[in-house]
């Protein structure tokens, strides 16, 4: 059996940034399902916020400042003090990272350059020209290597053991043989990302299955917020790979195809830099309407920047319409719709990155802390990651000095262990059923289509009702190959069962909450109500199906109103 | 279109010998050859075995040899192969481990031996460090590597000499050279100035054509040899120690 102090699920910047602050002298293992390099952090683009002030316009910026447009932009759900620590410690951050190495870019008196995104009021968010998250994953892996931090490259966990309301380990599934293992640890931190392949239409990347929430989910740890899932704006038509925000922070203009700039209807003031869940709608509006280009897109036009700048800011975008659209932004404006693209909600942690049970943590896109409430800000994703990655590894190598006491007995490892080979040989055994890639096929078209970013209570009820009937016919799927050595059939069909359960979860979630804030929007009620609604949703796995509570959201000092941009 | 593809299929505990499989399946031309790969894998052959993650060239995953040329199978959409006949094989160099999935294990060593990180008196930052974006445009080129191992695979020393670092981890190293931040000793550059490092090019660029970023670790490859003359020279004049 392996053994560790600490292990640490998932190489993106949160694990990462995690495995960093671990205290020497704790056994710590980065253990993730493909190499850290290739974790989903690194397709981010536009930038990272704090406020460094470094703008010539935004020279009165202040941290306090950005915690006012994380928590306006969260529409009131975010929990304030975690914002208010978030936006603090977001500029040591970023000091911090240039030093590391990490390239960013910089203005002429040679401070890191900063950009507008959405939402922000100043300029605030840094980057490296439109690679950042690219640039950052690089940086820390870097950091990784230097400090001889250990990796399990190509390994997938699939359960969270429990036992006397304690961690006890994970079982895992080493990719390059089929082989399951037990590894026995004091401390585990969550931090595998989103379920973005949940949905059809998505930004993000082929292994976002988002299975390291749904384990948590079966370990009976408590989701939260799970109804807001972020529709990102400007995903390029046809494949769905992320535009970045920074495109319109450079000046890019929105425009329907009659030529209109349309987000004058939605958002006057701010225009194309409206907050993601507005422009979504706004844009998804339009394409509803007869507004879009083929009732499909509409377009990001970026011309008038000229070639210099897209070449300069925008490299990556360039590079990605050229090769997958066939349209070079220089001369042609960019076919763009929304798309799935974070999820604001995840396991319910504290702003210590606790989890309900001693000695598991969750940080990054997997967890809710929550600063992004009901809608994220572009460029706090980045932020958030590293920092609440950071406070992970100190909470959890604090806990393993000072918490931990070995009173547990492996037994449960080991049956964890037998009960997995077990399904394995009954998927095995099937030689008909459904395989879990034709499920998941279904899955995500119920997901966008009723699931999406304008919801009701018939079709909410609809997707819930499919999900149950998938869930069942989940009980019949098999495994087709019997040769288990990096077998994507296997990863498919131990994650879905998660992704399942994600679904469901997402949906009871959005059909109970009968109001609209942020990005979860339901036709049949349109209007915010803070009387009845300002909590967060717990969702928690029982035998008998999920079961819903809520809890009320921390305010400090600012005051919800009315959100207007 | 009926394309026709020929994959490599080899797992070496169970085949004597690697051998082609054929699939034929009807794809419109503006199909990538991952999206091609994953729809063959669901649809006709479960046991099919290759890596991927992000699908929009920035990851790194997907690299394989597609027709001939080492590329990233998201961003090479099958129309303009210009053939109906796809083949696909493994990254060159490299081990193979099942199918299209190589050890990339020597890759990585490579990779840690030129000490990837900043090399800086590690203070605790009250500020960030400033410089021109002149200076960090110098190593733009070479932070667009997202560490596919194209190159790697494409490179004639690298299959001569398995020990020779290879492109992209001299390309990395010139990155951190480059940096303004970077205080590197002179004694570390002497490591590598030897025929399976900075000497070991033989400048024929198929690393160039290979690297789907842009990335043209010759460059790289001839700074670091630059640095190295005139590091030599300094300390031949009694300029530096």
């Amino acid at each position: 059996m392996l053994k560790y102090d600490v292990l640490i699920i998932g190489g993106g910047l949160a694990g990462l940034s995690a495995a960093l602050r671990i205290s020497p002298g704790i056994d710590a293992v980065v253990i993730s399902k493909v190499h850290p390099l290739r974790s989903h952090s690194v397709a981010a683009q536009g930038g990272i916020n704090a406020a460094l002030a470094n703008h010539p316009e935004g020279k009165h910026d202040s941290w306090e400042l950005h915690a006012f447009d994380t928590i306006k932009g969260s529409d009131y759900l975010a929990d304030q003090n975690a914002v208010e620590l978030m936006c603090k410690e977001g500029i040591s951050t970023i000091y911090e990272l240039e030093h590391m190495g990490a390239p960013f870019s910089r203005f002429p008196d040679g401070t890191i350059a900063q950009r507008p995104f959405g939402g922000g009021g100043f300029p605030r968010t840094c980057y490296s020209a439109d690679r950042t998250g690219l640039v950052l994953l690089h940086t820390l892996y870097e950091q990784c290597i230097k400090k001889n931090i250990k990796f399990l490259d190509e390994w997938l966990v699939c359960k969270l053991v429990i036992a006397n309301d304690k961690c006890l380990g994970v079982i895992a599934i080493d990719l390059s043989s089929g082989k399951i293992v037990p590894i026995k640890v004091k401390a585990v931190i969550f931090a595998t990302g989103g379920y973005g392949r949940v949905y059809l239409r998505t930004t993000n990347s082929y292994i976002n299955h988002g299975s390291g929430i749904g384990i948590a989910y079966r370990a009976c740890i408590p989701l939260k917020d799970m109804e807001f899932v972020q529709f990102h704006p400007t995903s390029l038509y046809g494949t769905n790979i992320l535009i970045t925000e920074g495109a319109r922070g450079e000046g890019g203009y929105l425009i329907n195809k009659e030529g209109r700039r349309f987000m004058e209807d939605y958002a006057p003031h701010t225009m194309e830099l409206a907050p993601r869940d507005i422009v979504a709608r706004a844009i998804q509006r339009e394409i509803e309407t007869g507004k879009g280009v083929n009732d499909e897109y509409v377009y990001l036009d970026l011309r008038h920047l000229g070639a210099e700048k897209i070449k300069k800011k925008l490299p990556g975008i360039r590079e990605i319409a050229i090769n997958f659209a066939r349209v070079d932004p220089i001369e042609a404006p960019i076919p763009i719709q929304p798309a799935q693209h974070y999820s604001m909600g995840g396991i319910d942690v504290n702003e210590k990155c606790e989890t309900i049970i001693p000695g598991v943590y969750a940080a990054g896109e997997c967890a809710c802390v929550s600063v992004h409430g009901a809608n994220r800000l572009g460029g706090n994703s980045l932020l958030e990651t590293i920092v609440f990655g950071k406070i992970a590894g100190i909470q959890a190598s604090q806990y393993v000095r000072e918490g931990y006491s070995d009173t547990q007995n492996e037994q449960e490892l080991h049956n964890s262990v037998k009960e997995i080979k077990q399904k394995i040989k009954t998927w095995l055994s099937r030689t008909s059923g459904t395989k879990a890639h034709e499920l998941l096929n279904r899955l995500k078209i119920v997901a966008t289509e009723m699931v999406g970013i304008f919801r009701n209570e018939k079709h909410l009820s609809i997707a819930l009702e499919t999900i149950r009937q998938l869930k069942e016919d989940y009980n019949k799927a098999h495994l087709a190959s019997s040769n288990l050595k990096f077998s994507q059939e296997l990863i498919n069909i131990v994650e879905f069962e998660l992704m399942l359960d994600l679904a469901e979860v997402i949906a009871i979630s959005a059909l109970n909450r009968r109001e609209s804030r942020g990005s979860h929007y339901r036709t049949d009620f349109k209007e915010r109500n803070d009387e009845e609604w300002l909590k967060h949703t717990l969702v928690t796995f029982t035998e008998k199906g999920p079961q819903i509570s809520y809890k009320d959201v921390i305010i400090t000092k600012y005051k919800p109103e009315k959100r207007e941009y | 279109m009926e394309y026709i593809f020929k994959i490599f299929r080899f797992d070496p505990e169970k085949d004597k010998e690697p051998y082609f499989q054929e699939y034929e399946y009807d794809f419109l031309p503006n199909v990538s050859v991952l999206e091609a790969l994953i729809i063959i894998r669901n649809e006709l052959d479960s046991s099919l075995s290759f890596r991927y993650s992000c699908r929009g060239a920035v990851c790194g995953s997907c690299g394989m040899i597609i027709n001939g040329n080492p590329d990233l199978a998201c961003r090479i959409k099958l129309g303009i192969l210009n053939t109906k006949e796809v083949v696909l094989e493994p990254l060159a160099n490299l081990e193979i481990l099942k199918d299209l999935v190589v050890d990339m294990v020597p890759f990585w060593k490579a990779y840690r031996e030129i000490r990837p990180y900043l090399h800086s008196e590690n203070k605790f930052p009250e500020k960030e460090q400033r410089i021109s974006e002149k200076q960090m445009e110098r190593i733009y080129q070479f932070i667009n590597c997202i560490l596919c191992a194209c190159c790697y695979s494409a490179c004639p020393v690298v299959s001569k000499d398995e020990n020779y670092l290879g492109p992209a981890a001299l390309a990395k190293l010139y990155r951190f050279v480059k940096d303004p931040r970077d205080r590197r000793p002179y004694s570390f550059l002497k490591k590598i100035n030897t025929q399976e490092g900075a000497w070991g090019c033989h400048t024929i660029f198929k690393c160039v054509e290979a690297c789907p970023k842009d990335v043209r670790p010759v460059d790289g490859i001839e700074g670091i040899r630059r640095k190295l003359i005139i590091e030599k020279l300094k300390r031949f004049f009694g300029i530096k120690k």
